[in-house]
């Protein structure tokens, strides 16, 4: 079968950044602004999301899914004011999202899990088996693909996970620590993917692992407090290294030079 | 398309002939995606070489066709529950239809005492509505909050499961009793509205408990220990109760946007 490329794909983007944010604020919890005046744009590529815990790198996850409305500041996604629960509909059919705790329907099979949330967003129901089947083959689960979700291992539940947020081919990605789980081996496919996915679409991934932000990404986004601490290269986040800091490596020694330096410049 | 490839230049394709440019191919390949004719002329003008090729795939597959593994069963009806409810709603229905029969057994054993069908009628769709929006109850509850159909239209979806399981019971005990289906109908369809609407603030969950334990403790209560028929569930009220269920219905619908995020 021949898949028609439709007119919206064709059209030109007519945003210059997938995610800017300006002065974003988003709450975790009732009180705690855990995002605080977040400025922040990013285009396409693979985006390395990192910080301490308690940075605010799930709950900006969250407002850049659009799970949480930010409460102050400008969010605009794709294009769209996503402060604005009117455009939320359409802006959502764009957007591919993997959480943190991600929960599951044990009783489901990996592909009916996956095409249960090509359904959710929307995808035309002719589209639906193709993408699914696509899905499930880029995160090397073809051979579980029939097989229930309660019986899969963490990283295989992980890559289900990660199946069904490219299912509907996002073009916006965000993944909240991806790469939990999963053995080296994986890792390293897992990375591959990444950077497949960088090439069209804007992806943003959160973790605490910094080899995998150097490994992946085109660009490193350092948090810390709410705030962005820092935005760059990874071999400038490595050239940080260079002069010092504590870590196995030197792209860790730089992360913890960046940090260091801005908590003592307050 | 009238015009089918003339034979030189599909023949010049067949071969992969450097003189042919990419605009020419692309006209020739769009015109064989849709014209049949075309395509059976060139499979006759393919080289024998590409042609014991096909063969030998059309043996392969035919091979792996029988020996493979077969079709996987498909369970729609596992889809279907996902679509419209979560799984955790059916030991709330055990509960809500033998609190109706319970209601309905002492209604007609008692018939002087204030109905406690009339009395269940407004809280029993609460407990559906909290479970099917729940977070602990929905554990893809994340994932799924973020997707286009998430907001109106699951909010519809599960409202409609939750009203279909608990109207017909009320409405078979309310036959049974004789009453007019007025009486129960128009209160259960205010409540719900009410926490759907209630709920976009707060939670739906927490909406429901608010709302429940406030009938319960201002109405239920009063009337189970005084056995006077209180005056809302009298045939009096039921101009206020239509109101109340066409006002919270539109405003339901008009606040259906808050569903759409993550209630704090
Ligand atoms: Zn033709």
């Amino acid at each position: 079968m021949v898949r028609m490329v439709t007119a919206t794909e064709l059209r030109p983007d007519t945003y210059a950044w997938p995610v800017e944010a300006e002065r974003l604020e988003v709450k975790a919890g009732r009180r705690h602004l855990a995002v605080n005046g977040l400025d922040l744009r990013l285009g396409t590529g693979v985006h390395g999301l990192l910080g301490p815990n308690g940075a605010g790198k799930t709950t900006l996850m969250r407002a850049l899914s659009t799970v949480h409305r930010p409460s102050g500041g400008r969010l605009t996604l794709l294009g769209t004011d996503a402060t604005e629960s009117r455009s939320l509909r359409p802006l959502r059919r764009r957007l591919g999202y993997l959480p943190q705790h991600f929960g599951f329907y044990p009783r489901f099979t990996v592909r009916e899990y996956v095409e249960y949330m090509a359904w959710l967003r929307e995808m035309p129901k002719a589209a639906i088996p193709g993408a699914v089947q696509r899905a499930v083959e880029r995160v090397g689960l073809t051979d579980r693909a029939d097989s229930r979700l309660k019986s899969l291992s963490g990283g295989m539940l992980r890559r289900a996970g990660i199946a069904q947020a490219i299912v509907n081919d996002p073009a916006l990605l965000l993944l909240d620590e991806p790469t939990v789980g999963l053995d080296p081996e994986q890792r390293v496919d897992f990375r591959t993917l990444l950077r497949e996915l960088g090439a069209e679409s804007c992806v943003v991934v959160s973790t605490h692992l910094v080899e995998d932000v150097v490994a992946a990404c085109s660009n490193v986004v350092l948090m810390d407090q709410g705030k962005l601490v820092w935005q760059g290269l990874p071999a400038d986040l490595t050239r940080f290294g260079e002069q010092g800091g504590t870590g196995d490596s030197a792209a860790e020694r730089g992360y913890t030079t960046l940090l260091a330096s801005h908590r003592s410049a307050k | 398309m009238t015009t089918h490839i003339p034979s030189p230049a599909l023949e010049s394709y067949v071969a992969a002939d450097p003189g042919l440019d990419d605009a020419a191919v692309w006209a020739v390949e769009v015109h064989l995606e849709n014209c049949a004719e075309c395509r059976a002329r060139m499979a006759e003008m393919a080289a024998p070489p590409l042609l014991a090729l096909l063969d030998d795939v059309q043996v392969a597959i035919d091979r792996g066709v029988r020996s493979g593994p077969g079709p996987v069963r498909r369970h729609p009806w596992r889809r279907m529950v996902h679509r419209w409810a979560v799984w955790s709603v059916v030991p709330w229905i055990v509960t809500v239809l033998s609190a109706v029969l319970a209601a309905f057994l002492l209604d007609r054993q008692f018939p002087e005492r204030p109905s406690l069908v009339l009395l269940l009628a407004p809280v029993a769709p609460l407990a559906g509505l909290a479970v099917a929006w729940s977070r602990r109850s929905d554990p893809a509850w994340e994932i799924t909050a973020g997707t286009s159909r998430a907001g109106l239209e699951m909010l519809f979806r599960r409202t409609v499961v939750v009203l279909a399981t608990v109207l017909p019971p009320l409405a078979l005990a309310g036959w049974r009793l004789g009453m007019n289906p007025a009486l129960w109908l128009l209160p259960a369809l205010t409540f719900t509205a009410a926490t759907l609407l209630l709920g976009g603030r707060i939670g739906v969950d927490r909406a429901a408990a608010v709302l429940g334990s406030a009938w319960v403790l201002v109405i239920v209560v009063p009337a189970i220990t005084s056995a006077d028929l209180p005056v809302v569930i009298r045939s009096e009220s039921l101009p206020v109760w239509a109101l109340a269920a066409v006002i919270g219905t539109v405003l339901t619908l008009l606040r259906a946007g808050d569903h759409q995020r993550a209630p704090r």
